[in-house]
């Protein structure tokens, strides 16, 4: 086995050249959108893919991952089989957030109610393409995320579909949390979802979106995606980015917010689907006195990787970040945490902050938490760390000593380490969809404690 | 309601293969209080986790019986199921996990021993309402209940912390080791009447470790033992207590020259892993 050998080769078969003249062809977009996707796949084609010698992929082997077995999605009508899929998780969030959008594989099968939505637009990529041809092309895919971050952003940027757009124009306040559910159901494989957020001057919104598989076969599936966040001065964004794919799904992930001048932007990931998860967070702090709180919850079992990549870019003065990871490992799991802090020349009076802290579950798991600063300012104030530690048996003992059995102890110890981000979080229905993820996953483990295989 | 007894005999118990209980008898009755007092590393707080079951410590010989009914062959939570309670000399604290949360799953496993984990807990206003109360009496604020176990607690914090969940467990027999220390006189007062309170309600029988005498000015003990060098070496009643404050133990050493050796060592072993703490 060579260290540096390409993990996959990008073998085209459903996303290569002659599949992307259908998918085209079935997309029937404007000029303009063709010739950005023609670009992008130009680029897919001229990016090298990912080798195990890159830094990023070094401890994410996707050796495994064919990107031949699957094809991009086309476009299609979603049936009465799909929208009972989706009901009763679509009708949960409902009950929690004011109004959404709801794609399940790769197609929009819910709008969001616009009598909901205070003054914002808060549609699907594909109608924001016909109806708000100018936002789209002004902010998608060249400000936040361009194709040419990896051979993935530009695979992502050629084949996007689905994806939803909110926009919030200056000024306006949505009180209301809004939410996007994404599944892949069925026979639904490919997901290539595209998240753009605008907020304008002084807007403020709350977005929750959530991505989770849907009665899916025991098959591969892949997620290719991308998340844009743009920020105007003053602006104010909560958003809440839960994966919940099942344990067959790729998921590969580009995101990344540009915090304006004296914006607010809190992002709080919740990390607990997938097989394989390489995921690239990032906030830059672009406008003086902007900041960013970064909030993940990770929780791993079976034989999941989740590989999430985090950088807090200040490149403008008095800016603050503030970065808190939590992640629960157990079976043969694997967390992989890079962190970085850059800190620009001019971004002096600059504030940040990274955390990374793992509760490792079982001694097949692994956490590695590689925290980083790059500074060139000289009047900063930048603090990092990261643990990695075993559920403390004296905590255990001492709840046990109270009539707590074993079990039940290790679930309140495990649900009170992530209390400290729980506590950051200021929606309860958020809060609770995390708990209640950790807790199944925690659970399982009892299920295979019970009946070693 | 019938009197349980509590019945420790020729326990031996060791840390790390090193033997530092060597035969404690003790016997409680429902009801009675007993004082256990001994210089530093005598080895009181030994004698508590070995009852309570911590995995660290051995019991080579003897048995612990309540009601019995052998303990020894008991995990620690079905210890405190069947009504032995434990306030520690140093409480661990749980991030991230409320006293309320905690003292709710706690009371809950402890009132229905039957119960598998993942069945209700018990009802919260029921619950809440009984905690106020029991805090009222210890002249804690209910804010407290929402702060994370022990987290950040003060010294005193945490031993009212430990009294507050004496007197929601309401257990058979509490062993308080040094309960008393790091308060001042106002803390040890009001903490001493939680669990004259408790002990009143259910009859709790007490074993009271302690250097000093302050506290047993309020739980008035009526037996009183002194371990020294790993074995009780003397039981009287409450003129002990004097005998020790005025005396110290020096008497002791010359009576009982056996375990005086044993106490030094224990007591530079003691030393030592201070050091290297
Ligand atoms: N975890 C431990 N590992 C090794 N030795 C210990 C440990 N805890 C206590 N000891 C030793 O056991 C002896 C008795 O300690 P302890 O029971 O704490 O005494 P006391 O509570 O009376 O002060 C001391 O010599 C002490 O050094
Ligand atoms: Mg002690």
């Amino acid at each position: 086995m060579s260290s540096a050998s390409t993990m996959s080769p990008p073998a085209a078969g459903g996303f290569g050249e002659a599949s992307f003249e259908t998918f085209l062809k079935d997309r029937d977009e404007p000029a303009w959108l063709v010739r950005r996707r023609k670009d992008a796949f130009a680029t897919f084609q001229a990016t090298p893919w990912p080798k195990s010698s890159d830094e990023e992929w070094r401890r994410t082997d996707i050796r495994a991952f064919k990107l031949g077995a699957f094809a991009a999605p086309l476009r299609r009508q979603t049936s009465a089989a799909d929208q009972t899929i989706l009901a009763p998780l679509y009708d949960g969030m409902s009950a929690h957030y004011a109004t959404g959008i709801a794609h399940l594989n790769a197609s929009v099968a819910r709008s969001a109610d616009s009598s909901k939505l205070g003054g914002a637009l808060f549609v699907d990529l594909a109608t924001a393409v016909k109806e708000h041809p100018e936002l789209v092309e002004r902010y998608l895919l060249t400000q936040a995320v361009t194709p040419d971050a990896d051979a993935l952003s530009a695979l992502h940027a050629a084949f996007w579909t689905g994806g939803t757009l909110l926009y919030v124009p200056k000024g306006v306040k949505v009180e209301a949390p809004l939410f996007s559910l994404i599944g892949l159901g069925g026979a639904g494989n490919v997901d290539m979802d595209h998240t753009l957020i605008v907020l304008e001057d002084g807007a403020e919104a709350t977005l929750v979106r959530e991505s989770t598989s849907l009665g899916r076969p025991d098959t591969p599936a892949l997620h290719a995606g991308a998340v844009e966040i743009v920020l105007g001065r003053g602006a104010k964004l909560q958003f809440v980015n839960i994966q919940n794919w099942d344990q067959q799904t790729w998921h590969f992930s580009r995101e990344r917010a540009l915090v304006g001048r004296d914006a607010q932007l809190q992002w709080t990931v919740g990390g607990l689907g997938s097989r394989l998860s390489k995921v690239n967070q990032e906030v830059v702090l672009n406008g003086e006195g902007a900041s960013a709180q970064v909030n993940g919850v990770l929780f791993t079992g079976g034989r999941q990787h989740l590989a999430y990549f985090t950088r807090q870019d200040h490149a403008a003065p008095h800016t603050t970040s503030d970065l808190l990871y939590k992640g629960g490992l157990k079976d043969h799991s694997r967390l992989v945490w890079r962190g970085m802090i850059r800190v620009e020349k001019d971004a002096q009076r600059t504030d940040a902050y990274q955390k990374d802290d793992n509760l490792v579950l079982s001694d097949s798991a692994r956490a590695d938490s590689i925290p980083g600063l790059e500074i060139e300012a000289n009047d900063v104030r930048c603090t990092h760390g990261a643990t990695a530690g075993r559920v403390d048996e004296d905590m255990i003992f001492y709840a046990r000593s109270r009539g707590v059995a074993r079990e039940e102890a290790i679930r309140l110890i495990v649900e009170g380490f992530f209390a400290n981000v729980y506590d950051r979080i200021t929606l309860e229905p958020v809060r609770e969809t995390l708990r209640q993820a950790v807790a199944a996953k925690l659970e399982q483990r009892a299920e295979t404690a019970r009946n070693p295989s | 309601m019938s009197s349980k007894v509590l019945k420790i005999d020729n326990l031996h118990v060791a840390i790390a293969g090193k033997e530092i209980l060597k035969g404690v008898n003790l016997t409680i009755r429902q009801g009675e209080v007993h004082a256990l007092m001994g210089p530093n590393g005598s080895g009181k707080s030994t004698l508590s986790y070995a009852l309570m079951g911590h995995p660290n410590y051995e019991v080579s010989e003897g048995s612990v019986t309540l009601d019995g009914r052998e303990m020894l062959e008991l995990e620690p939570d079905e210890r405190a199921k069947a009504g032995l309670f434990l306030a520690f000399q140093y409480p661990t604290s749980i991030p991230g996990v409320t006293v309320a949360n905690f003292l709710r799953h706690a009371v809950t496993n402890v009132r229905n021993p039957e119960r598998k984990e993942g069945e209700d807990l018990i009802s919260m206003r029921d619950f809440r309402k009984e905690m106020r109360e029991r805090m009222d009496e210890l002249g804690m604020d209910p804010e407290f209940a929402r702060r994370y176990l022990n987290e950040g607690f003060s010294g005193g914090e945490k031993k009212r912390a430990e009294v507050l969940q004496l007197s929601m467990l309401q257990p058979a027999f509490a062993v308080l080791d040094e309960t008393d220390s790091g308060l001042d006189i106002d803390a040890v007062r009001i903490v001493a009447e939680g669990v004259n309170k408790v002990a009143a309600r259910v009859s709790t029988g007490v074993l009271v470790i302690t250097h000093y005498k302050r506290i047993l000015d309020y739980i008035k003990p009526g037996f009183v033992h002194i371990l020294y060098g790993g074995r009780i070496v003397e039981s009287g009643g409450p003129e002990l207590v004097d005998l020790l404050e005025k005396e110290g133990y020096d008497w002791v050493r010359e009576k009982y020259p056996e375990a005086a050796r044993d106490e030094d060592e224990m007591e530079q072993h003691a030393a030592a892993g201070q050091l290297a703490h």
